[in-house]
């Protein structure tokens, strides 16, 4: 199929008087890692969460794999959906957190299986296994048993990637996945994300990374006051910016 | 005299007393002794009344039935609280506003107000009926039936307790982190099972308020001795009524409050130090980072 795997269209969303989307158009391909650069306010999170509806924008469209999410269309107007209908789309979207956000009172196991047995009913055995593949996909087979507060950063992460995972998204949502962890720990993470990109898994990345974009990403787009400024190929957005706000922001990064 | 460095001196850390706290020990212990001397004197303490009535059948009956109001209305106010702060958390104004409705005008109104209210019901309503409004009477019984001290006694101070434990919820839900929630949501989580992710994170804040109310209520039930129900201290004005021995009696009762009170707040300290130890490591503990 060729149609993009996310399509956003008009995108507007605006807290009180302050608009933070001012009319996105955003499209990522199946199988393609999109990341969105740009600087702090710019609305980047704002935008990730309206693809999985932890956000409802106030104008605009978003379609997943087809689907409409957060709304329903009723003749000429769309109507949002009930939170509990919301809850079942974002069930095919997993969403990666800056702090990581690992339920604190549950083992790392259960922190993986909690989706599958709670949101989709799987079976007991059949959820740790799962699991107990997903952790060690992600280098942490041997810390399932361990609490979030045992872990380092790195490791926090990436049990929330298994997490994420555990729900077989047809999308992952990355937010600042590696900024609240100290140096050392940042390539732990961007390598699990790296292999999950080979594995052909749609991603959107907002990112610091610069690296990371140039190396894994199919596709840039730098975001400046709630607009799209700039998007394209990464060696094109990142080395080669036609705009000024883009050559100014990735000059100072 | 030179000084020179030394480990051998000895060190007072703590500043002199002043002649004051002296003057404070003083008067202290001298009303202690006057307030002692006064309750082994004075025969109106009727102590040897105190040591007959404080293990009889009468008092040890109120006391049970202090301890069961205690219990049923913990029970019934907390669910009713947990009920009420996810109400008053919901992002509909309508179900918010009637939580916060309920909260304002059972916290905002005197329980013993409450108390004599619910007994008397049957004064403003004195049949009650199940029935479609505006419609047809399904079923009807008569209040002064419904309505025993026993119910009044329930109800009142479980609808006053459930908004009390509405706000100590509430504060619980509160304090958990919004990352829990998004975290929660972004798995597929409905926002049942949201709640059921979030409530295990609030009760470890929920717990000490609640021991602490536990106390309040505890001795909140006394009121009830206004309606006729014989609770522990209603029982000891059945006892005075007839032998005059006022203040014995209030004293049997009062150690009895002051003992269970004392246990509880026992517990309380006890759940209060488990509780506060947060999410330390239980063993292995890493590198500290972020
Ligand atoms: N829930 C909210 N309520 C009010 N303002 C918000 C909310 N979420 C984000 N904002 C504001 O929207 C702007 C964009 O935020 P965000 O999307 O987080 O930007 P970015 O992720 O690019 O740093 C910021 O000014 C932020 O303060
Ligand atoms: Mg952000």
């Amino acid at each position: 199929m060729d149609s993009p795997m996310i399509e956003m269209h008009g995108i507007r969303k605006r807290f009180d008087d302050l608009e933070v989307l001012k009319g996105v158009d955003y499209s990522v391909a199946r199988g393609a890692v999109s990341c969105l650069i740009g600087p702090s306010g710019s609305g980047k999170s704002t935008l990730l969460r309206c693809v999985n509806g932890l956000q409802l924008a106030d104008e605009g469209e978003v379609w997943v794999d087809g689907e409409l999410i957060g709304l329903r269309v009723e003749g000429e107007h769309v109507v949002p959906l009930p939170e509990k209908l919301i809850a079942d789309q974002r069930r095919q979207i997993g969403m990666v957190f800056q702090r990581f956000n690992l339920f604190p009172h549950m083992t790392a196991l259960e922190n993986v299986t909690a989706g599958p047995l709670r949101v989709n009913g799987a079976g007991k055995e059949e959820a740790r296994q799962l699991a107990l593949r997903l952790l060690d996909q992600v280098g942490l087979a041997a810390r399932g048993d361990h609490y979030p507060n045992e872990l380092s950063g790195g490791q926090q992460q990436r049990v929330a990637i298994a997490r994420a995972l555990a729900m077989r998204p047809k999308v992952m949502l990355f937010d600042e996945p590696t900024s609240a962890l100290d140096p050392e720990l940042v390539g732990e993470v961007l390598s699990v994300m790296r292999d999950l990109a080979a594995d052909g898994m749609t991603m959107i990345v907002v990112t610091h990374e610069m690296g990371f974009a140039r190396e894994v990403a199919d596709h840039v787009c730098f975001m400046d006051e709630g607009v799209i400024v700039e998007q394209g190929h990464p060696d094109a957005v990142l080395t080669d910016p036609r705009t000024a706000r883009a050559r100014e922001f990735l000059k100072r990064g | 005299m030179t000084v020179t460095p030394g480990a051998a001196r000895r060190t007072r850390r703590e500043p002199r007393p002043g002649p004051w706290r002296y003057v404070a020990i003083a008067v202290i212990v001298l009303a202690a002794l006057t307030l002692l001397d006064a309750a082994l004197t004075n025969p109106n303490f009727g102590w040897p009344t105190v040591g007959q009535y404080l293990f009889s059948a009468v008092m040890l009956r109120g006391l049970l039935l202090t301890l069961e109001l205690t219990a049923i209305v913990m029970v019934v106010g907390s669910l009713l609280g947990v009920v009420l702060a996810v109400m008053r958390t919901s992002a509909n104004p309508f179900v918010s506003r009637t939580a916060w409705t309920y909260i304002w005008f059972f916290r905002g109104t005197p329980l013993l107000i409450q108390v004599i209210f619910w007994f008397n019901i049957a004064a403003l309503f004195p049949r009650i009926e199940l029935a479609v409004p505006f419609g047809p009477t399904l079923a009807g019984i008569d209040a002064n039936a419904l309505v025993t001290p026993w119910t009044a006694a329930v109800l009142a101070l479980s609808l006053n307790e459930g908004a009390y434990m509405a706000e100590i919820v509430r504060g619980g839900l509160l304090g958990v982190d919004r990352g829990q929630y998004e975290a929660a949501q972004a798995l597929g989580m409905r926002p049942g099972r949201v709640f059921r992710i979030i409530m295990p994170q609030a009760v470890r804040t929920i717990i000490p308020p609640t021991a602490n109310q536990l106390v309040t209520t505890f001795k909140n039930t006394a009121l009830v001795s206004v309606i006729g129900l014989a609770d522990l201290l209603h029982s000891a004005q059945v006892v005075y009524a007839l032998n005059y021995q006022t203040i014995p009696l209030l004293i049997v009762a009062a150690c009895w409050y002051l003992l269970l009170t004392s246990l509880l707040s026992y517990v309380q300290g006890l759940l209060e130090r488990k509780y506060s130890k947060g999410y330390a490591p239980r063993s292995r503990p890493v590198a500290k980072e972020v």
